[in-house]
C-alpha cells in the first residue's frame, strides 16, 4: 500500500527531481562566483559550452558517459580560464554585463557555426536532438553529492575563508597577503567546470539542446537557485533550485503566467531575504538563541562602483 | 549600396539611441543598472498597439499614450523594484537582480496577456509610402521614426541642460547626498527620471514595432542586451556617449552585415561590448576610470 | 644587507589624487625595531601613506624599499607577504566572521595547504589546519583575549575590534606593523593600556609605523616622529623635538583656526 503510493510518487516527480538535481549543480556554479563576491551571469554559457561539447563526443564518438561529462567540463573550464583572465579585472556592474556579453557569444556561435562551417555540427536553431539518454538518477544524486563534498572541503581550507574574506571586503583580503585576482578565477573556474559537466549530464538526460535554452533567461534561472536559497553556504543555492523546480509544479494553476513566479520569488528574495533562505548567520544566531537581527548586507556596496 | 546602408544606419541607429539614451541616463543619475528597461520597451509597443487597434487612435495619438503609459510603469518598477533597496542602501548588485526579477514579471504578465505570438500594427497606420532618390529607398515609416526619434533626443538633452528638473536631476546624479542637502527633492528627481527614461524606451517600442512589423512579448529582450553594447560603448551612465554609440553600433551593424557575413549579425554588439570593457572601459566618451582589482 | 639597514625607507615618495598632492616628496626611513610616530593635520595625507606602503594606492612617483628588497609597484598581497601588515582608521574587521577566523585570514601569508590538500584530506593539511588553531589560540592568550575566540567580531564591544584588529595583523607574523589611529575612540585608560600593548609587540621584535593623534599615546611609545603637512614631511625628530617645532606648532594652529 505504501509503497505502492511512494512508487507512484517517485514515477509522477522522478523528472523534475532529476532537474532539481541539475539545478543544484548549476546552482552551486554561480554561488562559488557569488560567495567571492563576484555577480557572473556566465553560467548559462559555461553549460551551453558542456552540453555541445559532451553532446558530440558522445554522438560522433560514442563516449562513455564519464568521458563526455569530463570533456565537457573541461572545455567550459578552459574557455573559464581564457575568459576569466581579462575579465575578472572588472568589477561589480561592468563583470555582470561582461558575462552577460559572453553568453550571447556563445549562443550566436552555438547558432550559427554551421553555416559558418558549412556543415552540420551544432545544427543550428534546432540544436542536437539524437542524444542518447544515458544520465541516470544516481549519476546526478552522485555528482551533486561530490560537489558537497567539494565545498565542505574548500569551507574547511585557507581557500574557502580567502573567498569569504574576499567577498566581504576585497581590499582588506588583498593587504593580508589573499591574491584576490587568482583566488577570483579559480572561482570562476570552478564555476565554469561545474556549469559544464552540469551541461553534459542534462544534454544525456533530455536527449536534446539548442542555444536558446542557455541564453539569458537561462542565467537568470540559475541566478535565481542562489537568491532565494542563499549563496553564503553550499546548501543555499540547492535548497533554491529545488524549490524553484518544484513550484511551477505545484503552480500549474497559473497557465501561461506561471513564469512569473521566478521573478516574484528574485525580487521578494533580494528585498526581504537579501541572504537567502539558508543564512548560517541567522541560524546561528537562532541557535544561540540571540534576537539581533543579521547586520549589513554581503555584497560589497559602493567602493564598486567603478571599474 | 553605401548610401543605402547609410540610410538604414541612420534610422536603426536613431532607435538604439532613443532606447539606450533612457537606459543610460537611470545608471547616470542612480547607479541602477535596470534590466528591466527592454521589458517597459516591450509594454511601450503594447501600449501603442492597443491604443491604435482597440481605441482607434491615430498613431501620433497612440505614440503618446505609449510613453506615457511606459513612463507610469516605470515609475511603479521603481516603486517595486528599486525603492525598497535603496532605503535599504543594499549593494548595487541587489538592483541589478532585482531588476531582472522585474523584466521577468513584466514578460510573463505580457506573456499571459497577449501570448507569444507576432502581433503588428494594421497596415494602414501609416502610409506605405516609399521614397528613393536614384538606388536608396527609404519607407516613410523610417523617416519618421528617425525625424521623431531626433526630436525626442534633442527635447531630453535640452531638459537636461536648461529645465530646472533637468538641472536639479543632473546635481543628483552627482551625488544624492549633497543635492539632497541643497534642497533638491530627491525623490521627486528619482520619479522623473524613471518616468523620463521609460517614456522614451517606450516611444522607441513603438518604433521598433512599426518598423519591423513585429510586436511580441519577447520583443525587449533583443534591444536589452544590444542596448547594454550601446551605453558601454557610450560610457555608462554618459547621455551623449549613449547617442553616438547608438548610431555607431547600428553603423556597425548594416555595414558588417553588408559586406561581411550576416550570420554573426548579433555577435557584433557583444564582441564590441567584451572588447570595450577590456579596452576602455569607460566608453568612447569617458575619462579614464582607475581599475585595480 | 646588513642587519642595522633602516626596515623601511621612502624616498620622494609622491601620490596624486586628480590635481591635489596628498603626498609630495615624502622621503624617510624607520630604523628595525623602532616604534615611529606619523602625524598631523586633518587631511595632512598620513592614510594615504600607510595605503601606498601596503599597496592599496599606487605612488605617483618615488620608491619604497622594504626590508632590503623593491615594493615600490607591487601588488598588496605581495607586500603583504613579504611581511608588512596593517590595519585601519575606521575598523575593517570581517564583521561577521568569529575573531578566530579573522586570525585565521590575518595568517593566510603563513598556510600553504589549500583547496586541493583539503580535497584529498592529506594529513599535512589537517596537521597545518591545526597548528593554526593553535597558533592563533596562543596569540590571543597572549594578547589576553582568548575569551572572546568564538565571538562574532562585528558584535564586539569597540575598543575590542581595535584590539582584535591589530591582533589580527599581528597573527601574519609581520616585520612591519602599520596602524592608522589606533586609539580612536578609546578612553584615558584604554589608550594608556593600548600604549603598553604597543611597547609589547615592539618587545616582539615588530617594527611599528603608527599614526596617531593623541600626543601622550606618542611621547609614551615613539622613538622617532615624522610630521606630515599638506603631503609634505614638515618635521622629524624624537616626540620632544617635533613638540618643540615652531613649523608643527605652527601647522596645528592653522588647523584649528579653521
Ligand atoms: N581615494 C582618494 N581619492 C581622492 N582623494 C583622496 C583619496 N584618499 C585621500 N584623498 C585626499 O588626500 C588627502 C589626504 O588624505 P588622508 O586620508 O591621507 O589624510 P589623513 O592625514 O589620513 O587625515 P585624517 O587625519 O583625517 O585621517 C585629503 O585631502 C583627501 O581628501
Ligand atoms: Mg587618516
Amino acid at each position: 500500500m505504501l509503497t505502492q503510493f511512494l512508487t507512484d510518487i517517485w514515477l509522477v516527480y522522478r523528472s523534475v527531481f532529476e532537474f532539481a538535481l541539475i539545478g543544484s549543480a548549476l546552482g552551486l556554479s554561480i554561488y562559488i562566483t557569488l560567495r567571492t563576491g563576484l555577480l557572473s551571469l556566465a553560467s548559462a554559457g559555461f553549460m551551453s559550452i558542456g552540453a555541445y561539447v559532451g553532446a558530440l563526443l558522445t554522438i560522433h564518438l560514442h563516449t562513455p558517459l564519464l568521458v563526455s561529462v569530463l570533456a565537457g567540463a573541461l572545455a567550459a573550464g578552459v574557455i573559464g580560464l581564457l575568459l576569466g583572465l581579462p575579465v575578472l579585472r572588472l568589477s561589480g556592474v561592468y563583470l555582470a554585463i561582461a558575462t552577460i556579453g559572453f553568453g550571447e557569444v556563445v549562443r550566436v556561435f552555438m547558432l550559427n557555426i554551421d553555416n559558418l562551417a558549412g556543415r552540420t555540427i551544432t545544427g543550428g536553431a534546432l540544436g542536437l536532438n539524437n542524444i542518447p539518454r544515458k544520465t541516470e538518477t544516481w549519476h546526478l544524486v552522485l555528482f551533486v553529492g561530490l560537489l558537497i563534498y567539494l565545498f565542505v572541503r574548500i569551507d574547511r581550507s585557507r581557500t574557502g575563508r580567502a573567498f569569504d574574506a574576499i567577498r566581504q571586503d576585497h581590499h582588506v583580503a588583498a593587504s593580508m597577503g589573499i591574491n584576490v585576482v587568482q583566488y577570483r578565477n579559480l572561482a570562476f573556474v570552478l564555476s565554469a567546470l561545474i556549469a559544464g559537466a552540469a551541461g553534459v549530464f542534462s544534454a544525456h538526460l533530455t536527449y536534446f539542446v539548442s542555444p536558446n535554452e542557455y541564453g539569458f533567461n537561462g542565467a537568470v534561472r540559475i541566478l535565481t537557485f542562489a537568491i532565494l536559497g542563499g549563496y553564503l553556504i553550499w546548501l543555499g543555492p540547492i535548497v533554491g533550485a529545488f524549490i524553484l523546480t518544484f513550484l511551477p509544479e505545484l503552480l500549474r494553476f497559473l497557465g501561461p503566467y506561471r513564469p512569473i513566479v521566478n521573478g516574484v520569488v528574485l525580487i521578494l528574495a533580494i528585498i526581504y531575504l537579501p541572504r537567502g533562505l539558508v543564512d548560517p548567520t541567522f541560524w546561528r544566531k537562532v541557535w544561540r538563541q540571540r534576537g539581533k537581527p543579521p547586520s549589513p548586507p554581503p555584497l560589497e556596496t559602493s567602493s564598486e562602483a567603478a571599474p | 549600396m553605401f548610401w543605402q546602408q547609410l540610410v538604414n544606419a541612420l534610422w536603426l541607429g536613431s532607435v538604439y539611441a532613443l532606447f539606450a539614451l533612457g537606459y543610460t541616463l537611470v545608471f547616470g543619475v542612480l547607479d541602477i543598472l535596470n534590466l528591466a528597461h527592454g521589458a517597459v520597451f516591450m509594454w511601450g509597443a503594447f501600449f501603442g498597439l492597443l491604443a491604435v487597434t482597440k481605441l482607434n487612435m491615430p498613431i501620433w495619438a497612440a505614440l503618446l499614450v505609449a510613453m506615457l503609459g511606459a513612463g507610469i510603469l516605470g515609475i511603479v518598477l521603481d516603486r517595486v523594484a528599486f525603492r525598497p533597496l535603496r532605503k535599504r542602501n543594499a549593494p548595487q548588485l541587489a538592483a541589478i537582480i532585482s531588476s531582472i526579477g522585474a523584466s521577468t514579471i513584466l514578460v510573463s504578465l505580457a506573456q499571459g496577456a497577449f501570448g507569444a505570438q507576432v502581433s503588428r500594427f494594421p497596415f494602414d497606420t501609416l502610409p506605405a509610402q516609399v521614397f528613393t532618390a536614384g538606388p536608396v529607398r527609404v519607407t516613410l515609416v523610417q523617416v519618421i521614426v528617425f525625424a521623431v526619434s531626433l526630436v525626442l533626443m534633442a527635447a531630453l538633452l535640452l531638459f537636461m541642460r536648461r529645465s530646472r528638473s533637468g538641472k536639479a536631476m543632473r546635481a543628483v546624479a552627482y551625488s544624492g547626498r549633497i543635492s539632497s542637502l541643497l534642497g533638491i527633492d530627491v525623490d521627486r528627481i528619482i520619479v522623473t527620471t524613471f518616468f523620463v527614461s521609460s517614456a522614451l524606451a517606450g516611444a522607441s517600442g513603438v518604433f521598433l514595432g512599426l518598423a519591423f512589423s513585429a510586436i511580441s512579448p519577447f520583443m525587449g529582450a533583443p534591444i536589452e542586451l544590444k542596448g547594454l553594447a550601446v551605453i558601454i560603448l557610450g560610457g555608462l551612465g554618459n547621455v551623449p556617449g549613449a547617442i553616438l554609440a547608438g548610431f555607431l553600433l547600428a553603423a556597425t551593424e548594416v555595414f558588417g552585415v553588408a559586406y561581411v557575413s550576416s550570420d554573426f549579425r548579433d555577435a557584433i554588439a557583444f564582441t564590441v561590448l567584451i572588447l570595450v570593457l577590456l579596452i576602455r572601459p569607460s566608453g568612447i566618451l569617458g575619462t579614464a576610470v582607475e581599475r585595480r582589482a | 644587507m646588513t642587519p642595522d639597514a633602516p626596515l623601511l625607507q621612502l624616498s620622494s615618495v609622491t601620490k596624486h589624487y586628480g590635481g591635489l598632492a596628498a603626498l609630495n616628496q615624502v622621503s624617510f626611513e624607520i630604523a628595525r625595531g623602532d616604534i615611529m610616530g606619523l602625524i598631523g593635520p586633518n587631511g595632512a595625507g598620513k592614510t594615504t601613506l600607510l595605503n601606498v606602503i601596503s599597496g592599496l594606492a599606487q605612488e605617483t612617483s618615488g620608491t619604497v624599499l622594504f626590508n632590503g628588497g623593491d615594493i615600490t609597484s607591487l601588488p598588496a598581497h605581495r607586500i603583504a607577504s613579504l611581511g608588512i601588515a596593517r590595519t585601519y582608521q575606521n575598523i575593517r574587521l570581517f564583521n561577521e566572521m568569529t575573531v578566530e577566523q579573522n586570525l585565521l585570514l590575518g595568517r593566510h601569508t603563513r598556510t600553504r595547504s589549500g583547496m586541493a590538500s583539503s580535497l584529498l584530506l592529506l594529513p599535512r593539511q589537517r596537521r597545518e589546519e591545526r597548528q593554526l588553531r593553535d597558533d592563533t589560540a596562543a596569540l590571543l592568550q597572549r594578547m589576553d583575549m582568548l575569551a572572546r575566540r568564538d565571538a562574532i567580531a562585528g558584535e564586539l564591544a569597540y575598543g575590542d575590534q581595535r584590539r582584535i584588529e591589530i591582533i589580527r595583523a599581528l597573527a601574519a607574523d609581520p616585520l612591519l606593523l602599520l596602524l592608522d589611529e589606533p586609539s580612536a575612540g578609546m578612553n584615558e585608560s584604554e589608550t594608556e593600556q593600548l600604549g603598553r600593548f604597543i611597547l609589547d609587540v615592539r618587545n616582539q621584535g615588530v617594527t611599528i609605523l603608527i599614526i596617531e593623534h593623541d600626543m601622550n599615546l606618542i611621547s609614551q611609545v615613539c622613538d622617532q616622529v615624522v610630521v606630515l603637512n599638506f603631503g609634505e614631511v614638515i618635521s622629524q625628530g624624537t616626540p620632544q623635538q617635533v613638540q618643540s617645532d615652531p613649523l608643527v606648532i605652527e601647522a596645528y594652529l592653522g588647523q584649528e583656526e579653521d
